[in-house]
């Protein structure tokens, strides 16, 4: 054969591969365009907006026609939500990707520090009364069975306590006192020369004597009434009043 | 007075053996010897038989008022000191109430064995009961009678008492050598069962017993008045205590003057024309002050560091018994009523409360003879001879007995003791026996026997 025949063949053979490949649709019309995909959206909100440092706030997004979400990077569900605590105000993006291309979403919290806690004002300190300074510094002094000498601790006691009396310009009412062992009428004596003996004492330290006044109460004013030496100790007293 | 002198020559070789066995634990028997404390209760006592007084009629209140009169009769007596009583289980079965019904003999001899009867009669009539009362003397031949009396008064209880104590001290007066009986004299005492301690008055057996102040406060040491009067004491008022005196007439405290600092233990001079008391009106220390009766003119007796319970020698006057802390523990001084001749009087222990019986011749106190921490023992009544300073113990029972108070007739004692678990006003003969509780509501203490 002569090369024309080749050439015959290979072009019946292209028009037979041709007619093959394009034979197996009966003749047909051209393909349709692809019809336009969808438009993504994305939408994403915060729900506060604004909060305080250590509250949350709720991210709400949706999307449509997205096959591939993200919020800051972590693969989502196309639509949800998701609590947040941010420490610091925060923007939030959300990508949807879809056929149709990318859309992206942000949402922003605040975040507001906490207000400050309005200090507690620390209590304006009342001014200690007379009386409860009174009270805390001139303090009962004791006395020996039948005896009304002072004991060394009282005289430390009412040379300390003639400094507050002078500065403070009180008057004082000193009441002597007496256990219930002894007789009535002799007790009245004994517990007038026990507030004598802290009369003079502060006398001795200072206090001008109009300010102290003397009262006896014998036994007739016990501080307790068991019958034992705790008990008679303590009534065997001399009691300081402030005078008002 | 011709009377004191025949006591004296009655007295003079009256050594009782009671009080001689009272001594001996701690007298030598030259002391006993010396000893002589004229207590008014004769040597020789009477043997009386006192049956009930019948009923004299069928009024329904005749036999209740009865009852109160027998009973108060009796009692005031039995507990006159002078008298040895006849015991009833001795006497015969049918009492007279009427001389007309007497039959001395079965009286005078034994079993009954009486020297002296009184018998009578009550009856209510018209809403009056009327006592006819009569003393007899039943040893003796025609059996004299002594006394007859009649009384007559509303129909109560308080009334027909009032006639048991006339009829009685009629009886004592007769036949305990003059001197008056004391059945309707008044004990003035402290009391707790209002609230606070307040003075109260009561018979002097007991009976009767009512609040009289209402200081609110505190109300101490009560004095009567010699003439029955006018109630000394002193009260709290709301800087310090001051001497007040409280009208019996009135029913209300009166004035009398405040003085500066405390003021305590009032003391009658038994002419009512002085009060003594304690002040630290002066020096802030308690001192014995004397004064006028109105409380004026006061003026200071004694110069002690705790000086306390001032009392007249009731017969004199001259002289006033107290209390001195001046050496330490309490003791008993005398001194002479313008405050000279200052003598101490007990050497010894924790010595308070004194009170000067009504002849002057004794003083009774409340005394721990050996004193000190841990030193059992309670404090005691003792008597003292003033002239012979000897000493008598007379309650024994331990506790703490206080506060003695003479009667008028000098033959008694009230005191308060705890010896029943509180504080109680108590009645004693002076020789230690009729021990009777006289309160027992609420706490009682220093009592005052009335001079009448």
């Amino acid at each position: 054969m002569n090369n024309s025949k080749r050439s015959l063949t290979l072009a019946l053979g292209t028009l037979a591969a041709l007619m093959m490949v394009s034979g197996c649709k009966k003749k047909e019309t051209p393909p349709p365009p692809p019809p336009p995909a969808k438009p993504v959206t994305a939408t994403l909100s915060a729900n506060p907006p604004s909060i305080q440092r250590g509250q949350s706030a709720t991210l709400t997004w949706s999307t449509e026609n997205a096959t591939d979400v993200t919020l800051d990077g972590n693969k989502v569900d196309p639509s949800g939500s998701q609590t947040v605590s941010p420490t610091e105000t925060t923007t939030y993006h959300l990508t949807a990707k879809g056929a149709a291309g990318t859309q992206e979403a942000t949402a922003q919290v605040s975040v507001t520090p906490p207000p400050t806690p309005t200090p507690t004002p620390a209590p304006t300190p009342t001014p200690i009364t007379d009386d409860q300074l009174f009270a805390q510094t001139v303090k009962d002094i004791y006395f020996d069975y039948d005896k009304a000498d002072l004991r060394a601790d009282a005289q430390q006691a009412l040379a300390q306590a003639a400094q507050l009396i002078k500065q403070k310009g009180w008057k004082v009412q000193i009441e002597g006192n007496c256990d219930d062992r002894g007789s009535t009428e002799y007790n009245l004596a004994l517990g007038e020369r026990r507030a004598d003996a802290a009369k003079q004492a502060l006398i001795q330290n200072g206090v001008g004597a109009d300010a102290l006044k003397t009262i006896s109460y014998g036994k007739e004013k016990p501080a307790c009434t068991e019958s034992n030496e705790d008990c008679w100790q303590k009534n065997r007293r001399d009691h300081f009043t402030l005078l008002h | 007075m011709l009377r004191e002198k025949q006591l004296r020559a009655s007295n003079k070789a009256s050594f009782f053996t009671f009080i001689f066995v009272l001594f001996g634990a701690f007298l030598s028997a030259a002391a006993q010897d010396r000893i002589k404390i004229e207590l008014n209760m004769g040597q020789q006592r009477p043997r009386l038989a006192a049956p009930d007084f019948k009923t004299a009629n069928a009024d329904p209140q005749s036999a209740p008022l009865a009852n109160v009169f027998n009973q108060t009769l009796w009692n005031d007596l039995d507990n006159a000191g002078i008298f040895e009583m006849v015991a009833k289980s001795f006497y015969p079965s049918q009492a007279p109430g009427q001389p007309a019904e007497l039959n001395a003999k079965i009286w005078g001899d034994p079993p009954p064995n009486a020297g002296v009867l009184t018998f009578g009669n009550v009856g209510v009539n018209s809403g009056k009961v009327e006592v006819q009362g009569w003393l007899y003397d039943v040893k003796n031949p025609g059996a004299p009678q002594i006394l007859g009396k009649q009384y007559k008064e509303d129909a109560t209880p308080d009334m027909a008492r009032l006639i048991a104590h006339r009829f009685a001290d009629e009886i004592i007066a007769r036949l305990g050598s003059g001197i008056p009986g004391i059945a309707e004299s008044k004990i003035f005492f402290v009391s707790t069962r209002s609230g606070n301690k307040e003075i109260w008055s009561m018979d002097y057996d007991g009976a009767n017993q009512k609040q009289l102040t209402r200081v609110g406060s505190i109300a101490l040491s009560p004095r009567i008045s010699p003439d029955g009067s006018r109630l000394a004491f002193s009260g709290l008022t709301r800087d310090s205590w001051q001497i007040m005196i409280y009208s019996l007439d009135l029913g209300r405290t009166v004035a009398f003057p405040r003085n500066g600092g405390d003021n305590f233990s009032p003391a009658w001079a038994s002419d009512g024309t002085k009060i003594a008391f304690s002040s630290s009106m002066h020096s802030g220390l308690s001192e014995i002050f004397v004064a006028d009766a109105s409380g004026a003119n006061a003026r200071r007796l004694s110069a002690g560091k705790g000086d306390v319970s001032p009392v007249f020698n009731p017969k004199t006057n001259g002289q006033i018994a107290w209390v001195s802390g001046r050496t330490g523990l309490p003791q008993l001084y005398v001194m002479d009523a313008d405050g000279s001749n200052v003598q101490k009087v007990t050497e010894q222990g924790y010595a308070v409360s004194p009170a000067w019986s009504p002849n002057g011749l004794i003083l009774a106190f409340a005394w721990v003879r050996n004193y000190g921490p841990g030193v059992l023992g309670g404090q005691d009544i003792y008597l003292m001879d003033i002239a012979s300073r000897q000493i008598v113990q007379l309650t024994h029972d331990g506790g703490r007995n206080d506060f003695p108070s003479w009667s008028p007739d000098g033959r008694h004692l009230v005191f308060q003791s705890n010896r029943s678990g509180t504080e109680q006003i108590w009645g004693v003969l002076a020789d230690g026996t009729h021990l009777q509780q006289l309160t027992r509501e609420g706490r009682n203490s220093q009592p005052n026997w009335s001079f009448q």
